[in-house]
């Protein structure tokens, strides 16, 4: 696999929209077009982590990291995972468990993604949170098997099993996000179902280039001159 | 399709522009007079000397609401932009092309083809529904010979060629334009185009919704993250929009004359709204220019079916669907280029 140099780094949430759209990933992080609510989104989740039922950080067991700066150098990603959870593990598994600067013992990872809305049909989120675990993985030599995806909507917690399947998925999608910023193509938008909840749809005008019409034929109309004019 | 928001106008001399957070504030005197929440607006335009706070700068830039600087007079200072918006591999093709003279040409035709055609509509429009008011004969051949220009503006080989036969279609044009006054005709008589400075009321009148247009062209075009100031027709030259020129060829008839037109012929504004300088340059009073901007607002929400595109949209949003296709064109979606015609 690839190692990518911190200059062609890309930005780990991106895959996110990556997975929704290919188009809107390229139009977010090569055309850099400006939209509220994509940058808001990773500003919005601190205000519901107090709302997380399952968040306990007085136990001795437990070590809750907030805002941990995560880079991949095999997925050529940079970012940063909303939480960190360490738990403490009983005994020593080989892979499974890394040391903590402050503590004793032994902890196995998980990272933890925060949403605002509710779970998808697709795999948008599991990607990301596999990006976080990869980049976890790498730099804290360890194998990370799950991690959770909070829903801020349905306050629900779900475990994500971090398996091959989702592995190769993740791997996949980090290849193209390269391969389209490496030759700066914005792929021309398919015009389907997840438009309707795309927040770029305006920018992105899906209708207008898939009825295409011949500028030829319009620049022809245009200048010649009907015979009612004259 | 994008919403149409507001552009403020200031045109208080003594205001200043400050954020309280989400809102932008004008104040005079210390007090507030005016609030509206940042995600109404798409613009700020700045008349005569407002001062502003770095903070309402820095939101602007992050929200990407365009602050232009004008003198009281309208002429165009400056404006703060931010670094939201912009993909530099679609400037570096837009600095190719540029440079390459086939497709500035070819760029220079669509957008002047466009204006001619446009004037010409402009003119045939006062033929059609007010026969009895002109001189029918002159006005026919104008018509005529304007719309016999776009096929030999094909031929133009280099931005000289087009220049040219754009000269000779504007002088045409303006040689015509004051059939279109039905009313305050001496008061509003157009002797040539003139820009700086304006010597005579029309002449005001068009440069300040000239430069209405060009603050909204600049906008669009850094919203879609082209570079105003590199153009194809109109050369680069230190603080020149020519990008913004350039599209602006194509919308000044219908956006600026008519509307120019239609203040006069309503005596929504008067002559004594101007004032002649001992030099004969003319400039507007106040009341004019705040009845101007007033108009000018309205018209932008009128609704409009984009010949191209076939669809329904605001007059205001035509700038920003323009630099799109522009944008659209140069990232290889489109063919060419459709300019905007006026029927
Ligand atoms: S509008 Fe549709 S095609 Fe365009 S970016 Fe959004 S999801 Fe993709």
């Amino acid at each position: 696999m690839a190692i990518y140099s911190e200059d062609d780094f890309l930005m780990l949430s991106g895959i996110q929209h990556m997975a929704f759209c290919e188009r809107q990933w390229a139009l977010i992080h090569i055309e850099q077009v400006w939209s509220e609510n994509v940058r808001t989104v990773e500003g919005k989740h601190l205000h519901e982590r107090t709302d997380d039922p399952f968040e306990d950080e007085s136990r001795k067991t437990l070590r809750v990291v907030r805002a941990m700066p995560l880079v991949s150098h095999t997925l050529g990603l940079r970012g940063i995972a909303d939480v960190v959870e360490f738990y403490q593990s009983k005994e020593y598994e080989a892979g499974k468990v890394c040391r903590l600067e402050d503590r004793t013992g032994w902890w196995r990872p998980a990272p933890v993604e925060y949403k605002r809305g509710r779970p998808k049909r697709d795999d948008r989120d599991a990607v990301q949170l596999c990006a976080q675990a990869m980049a976890l993985e790498e730099m804290m030599q360890v194998s990370v098997v799950s991690g959770f995806l909070f829903y801020g909507q349905t306050k629900h917690r779900e475990s994500i099993a971090i398996d091959a399947t989702l592995r190769q998925h993740t791997v996949a999608l980090t290849q193209r996000m390269h391969q389209l910023f490496r030759e700066g193509i914005t792929p021309k938008a398919k015009k389907g179902k997840h438009c309707s909840q795309c927040s770029l749809v305006e920018q992105c005008q899906p209708y207008w280039m898939t009825q295409h019409r011949s500028v030829e034929a319009y620049l022809a109309r245009m200048c010649c001159v009907e015979e009612e004019d004259r | 399709m994008r919403r149409l928001l507001n552009t403020l106008y200031v045109t208080m001399p003594d205001a200043y522009l400050a954020c309280d957070g989400e809102n932008v504030l004008i104040k005079a005197q210390d007090e507030i007079k005016f609030r509206i929440p940042v995600h109404n607006l798409e613009g700020i335009v700045c008349f005569g000397f407002a001062g502003a706070s770095p903070k309402l700068m820095y939101l602007c830039c992050e929200r990407g609401v365009a602050l232009s600087f004008l003198t009281g007079y309208g002429k165009f200072m400056g404006r703060v932009t931010g670094n939201v918006s912009g993909n530099v591999l679609l400037r570096r093709t837009q600095y190719r092309w540029s440079d390459d003279n086939n497709t500035a040409v070819r760029l220079s035709r669509r957008f002047i083809a466009a204006k001619i055609m446009n004037s010409r509509a402009v003119l045939h429009r006062v033929l059609r529904d007010h026969p009895e008011a002109v001189d029918q004969d002159s006005l026919r051949r104008a018509i005529q010979l304007l719309a016999g220009m776009p096929k030999r503006l094909e031929q133009a080989k280099d931005g000289d060629a087009v220049r040219g036969i754009e000269g000779e279609a504007a002088r045409l044009y303006f040689t015509h334009f004051n059939e279109l006054l039905l009313s305050q005709k001496d008061d509003f008589q157009i002797a040539d185009r003139n820009r700086r400075p304006p010597t005579d009321r029309m002449n005001a009148l068009l440069s300040f919704l000239y430069t209405l247009l060009t603050h909204e062209s600049v906008a669009a075009l850094e919203s879609v993250g082209l570079d105003p100031q590199v153009g194809f027709l109109h050369r680069d030259r230190p603080g020149r929009p020519s990008l913004a020129l350039d599209i602006m060829e194509e919308l000044r008839p219908h956006f600026a004359d008519r509307l120019a037109v239609t203040l006069v012929n309503r005596n929504q504004i008067s002559a004594k709204g101007f004032v002649i300088k001992e030099n004969g340059t003319v400039l507007m009073d106040d009341d004019t220019r705040k009845a101007v901007l007033t108009a000018w607002q309205k018209r932008k929400q009128e609704e409009i079916v984009h010949p191209y595109l076939e669809i329904k949209i605001p007059l205001g949003l035509i700038p920003y669907v323009q630099a799109m296709l522009l944008a659209r064109y140069m990232r290889g979606d489109l063919e060419d280029y459709p300019p905007f015609f006026w029927k």
